[in-house]
């Protein structure tokens, strides 16, 4: 394998890290008693439930309390942040960015650069793999990743079983501050047609045949293997397994090909409580584990976005990291504040109806 | 809607920063350019604690124009940690559930937007704080 990153040291690493999910429920078997699918073709999605934003929700507002949790636990001053990376795909203005408005909400600004970030699912890492080059070179002290979504999803498609919302938050830091620093990275791309969303249309298509062995398992494998061969590092020497969670299934079996037990999977797997929440898939399931790790442990990480591309880390938390988790609500405090809805409801929070003038 | 108006009170709703009236002693939210007690301008913008107690709310059920996907409409009266006492949307409730007394917290949502092609204004509401008992 061609090796186009180079090995070095990574002065950076996780210095805060936090995550956000409404609290509104839809249960999948709902969505199929609207549609009329079978149970057999949507329990093999191994997802319960999806979060639902609230009427008053979108990626801003989700991304910000992500962030604000971050910085919680980072305790560092907004103001010493140099660049915030907000990665999307339900951005809430087509032009303008959710980035400054993040920004100003913290008080990062104005002395900082804000940049919103699109590669599907896989934006918020690219912020996350952005801030780790900014911070290790030296350029700026903190940065900020985000990856936030409402996802998209045409009512009826296969894709509204899972297409959910959520957000999640990393402050990078120099390394000596960091709760989990990161050993090294390896990212893998090419055009893939898997999943796309055309300009100005509501929701996103998906090529059938594309979306699982050529784009989710041939990047996510692709990236990993770039790690191992990079590093020396094998599975063995991981404690936590985090990858892309479109659905319940596909992490456990990519994960079963790479060899990693199910045991590493289960704790950063969020997706069959919640859904797919597109940019925050993985990096909920790494603040999940984050939540709960212990020094010493290594983490892996794979997020992907459809289009097509992986990014694989190598984690490595420190003794930091017990005496942050207490300071901000942890993902299971997300996951235990849920409200059940029915699809009426569901409907009328996504906007779905169409409010037709009285005749 | 004034887009300079709400672009000049964006940082007291962004990031919940009260008036503190240097002649009176008291604070009051959203800021005002005079003391809502005494008339003073001797002001200054300071953070406000983020949990309070509901003390009271009204629930509006007949949801005008824009706002109708957001009904019901809970609206609270929250006393802050530091006495400070501010009328706000309650957001994350289930009306039915709703009472007086429980533990809030601030948080920012969509407080409105300008039409379909404006811009969207954030701000401050309310919500039962994560880890009540």
């Amino acid at each position: 394998m061609a090796n186009s990153e180079n090995k070095q040291v990574i002065n950076a690493g996780i210095v805060g890290w936090g995550a956000y999910i409404p609290m509104y429920r839809l249960p999948t078997r709902e969505i199929a008693r609207v549609w009329g699918w079978p149970e057999h073709q949507y329990k093999a999605l191994n997802v319960s439930h999806k979060a639902v934003d609230g009427p008053d929700e979108d990626s801003t507002t989700m991304g910000y309390e992500a962030a604000y949790n971050a910085l919680l636990r980072s305790g560092i001053d907004p103001k010493m942040i140099g660049a915030v990376f907000f990665g999307s795909e339900s951005k809430v203005y087509a032009v303008k960015p959710s980035a400054t408005l993040i920004a100003e909400m913290i008080g990062a600004t104005p002395d900082t650069m804000a940049s919103d970030l699109e590669f599907a699912c896989r934006a918020g890492s690219e912020g996350l793999k952005a801030s780790l080059g900014l911070v290790s070179s030296g350029m700026v002290k903190y940065a900020l990743a985000i990856g936030s979504d409402t996802s998209q999803a045409e009512p009826g498609d296969v894709l509204e079983f899972t297409a959910s919302s959520g957000a999640a938050a990393f402050i990078v830091g120099p390394r000596s501050e960091s709760a989990a620093i990161v050993e090294d990275t390896y990212t893998y791309v090419t055009d893939t047609p898997d999943f796309w969303r055309r300009a100005e249309k509501p929701y996103p298509r998906h090529g059938e045949g594309f979306t699982g062995e050529p784009a989710y398992f041939y990047h996510i494998m692709g990236a990993v293997k770039g790690l191992f061969e990079k590093t020396g590092l094998k599975p063995d020497d991981f404690d936590y397994a985090i990858f892309h969670q479109p659905n319940g299934k596909f992490p456990l079996k990519v994960a079963q090909r790479l060899r990693f037990p199910k045991e590493k999977v289960l704790p950063g797997l969020v997706t069959p409580y919640i859904g797919n929440t597109y940019n925050a898939s993985a990096l909920l399931g790494l603040a999940r584990v984050l939540d709960q790790a212990k020094p010493g442990q290594r983490i892996l990480l794979a997020p992907f976005g459809s289009g097509a591309g992986s990014d694989a880390y190598s984690i490595v938390v420190t003794d930091l990291v017990e005496e942050r988790q207490d300071k901000a609500p942890k993902v299971d405090d997300y996951l235990a504040r849920s409200y059940e809805i029915d699809y009426a409801l569901y409907a009328k929070f996504r906007r779905i109806y169409v409010m037709l003038p009285r005749g | 809607m004034v887009l300079p108006v709400w672009w000049r009170k964006r940082i007291p709703r962004y990031r919940f920063v009260g008036a503190l009236c240097k002649d009176c002693g008291r604070i009051h939210y959203p800021p005002r350019n005079a003391c809502p007690y005494c008339g003073s301008r001797n002001l200054e913008l300071v953070p406000l604690p983020r949990r309070g107690v509901l003390e009271s709310y009204s629930i509006v059920y007949s949801v005008p124009g824009d706002n109708r996907l957001n009904a019901p409409l809970p609206i609270g009266l929250v006393r802050l940690e530091n006495g400070v006492r501010v009328v706000a949307e309650l957001t994350d409730v289930v009306p039915e559930k709703l009472e007086k007394g429980i533990e809030v917290e601030a948080v920012i949502r969509r407080i409105g937007e300008d039409g379909e092609t404006g811009t969207i204004l954030y701000g401050v509401k309310f919500r039962p704080a994560l880890g009540r008992k």
